[in-house]
């Protein structure tokens, strides 16, 4: 089943310049990974050489972060929204 | 090229200087052109005088206001503080700038009374400062 999977302004360049895009998927992981068959150029940007979720990526399913939920593995029900966002930190520490 | 507005400049300082000791940080929202029309301070979650984080949740609703405006604007950058160094990209900042090349990186240092502010494109690793212009108008 479709969900909606909003993208953040760093990745449209690589989505034809879509803010929001439909991928299929039961699970986060199988939507992330649609959501990079359909866009290639993502792929750096959402996976890890190891298939994990890239580190310096959140994804949100309806607000909350999969990284506290089940990862990869959180079901995705129809007409969930998942959003991703790259995460910004830093310092001199 | 960074091109801030007064008020923007303003807005940051103040915030900065509230947060101390601790660093400060939030989003430049402006256009792809590099010209900053708002500044929209965020909570450093860190709550740390060396590092910053902002909640992706905060980034998502400043991404999804502008959206929802059709005005254009778009999250072009990041501010954040540096309170006892120099304004110079740490190699915190430039690992994790990893994904984010096309954006601005403004660091306001509040080492000295009077604040310094520098930035930064950082790509693949590489520290690129760039000019700021303050457009006064």
């Amino acid at each position: 089943m479709p969900v909606s999977v909003r993208l953040p302004t760093v990745l449209r360049t690589h989505a034809g310049g879509l803010s929001e895009v439909s991928a299929e998927g039961a699970t986060i992981g199988e939507v992330v990974d649609d959501v990079v068959r359909q866009f290639p150029g993502t792929a750096n940007h959402l996976k890890a050489p190891d298939g994990a979720l890239h580190r310096f990526v959140n994804v949100y399913l309806d607000d909350e972060d999969v990284r506290y939920l089940g990862g990869l593995d959180t079901p995705v029900s129809d007409g969930a929204e998942v959003s991703i966002v790259p995460a910004v930190a830093g310092g001199t520490g | 090229m960074l091109r801030l507005r007064r008020q923007q400049w303003i807005e940051m300082v103040a915030h900065g200087l509230d947060c101390l000791p601790e660093e400060a940080c939030g989003l430049l929202v402006g256009r792809p052109d590099g010209l900053v029309e708002a500044f929209r301070p965020c909570t450093n979650t860190d709550r740390s005088a060396r590092t910053y984080a902002i909640d992706g949740r905060e980034i998502l609703r400043v991404e999804r206001d502008l959206d929802a405006s059709g005005n254009g604007l778009e999250v072009v950058g990041v501010m954040h503080t540096h309170t006892h160094t120099d304004a110079y990209p740490s190699p915190t900042d430039v690992e994790r700038a990893a994904l984010l090349a096309s954006w601005h990186f403004l660091i306001v240092s509040l080492r000295h009374p009077e604040p310094v502010a520098r930035s930064y494109r950082i790509s693949d690793g590489e520290v690129a400062e760039e000019p700021i212009e303050l457009v006064v108008r």
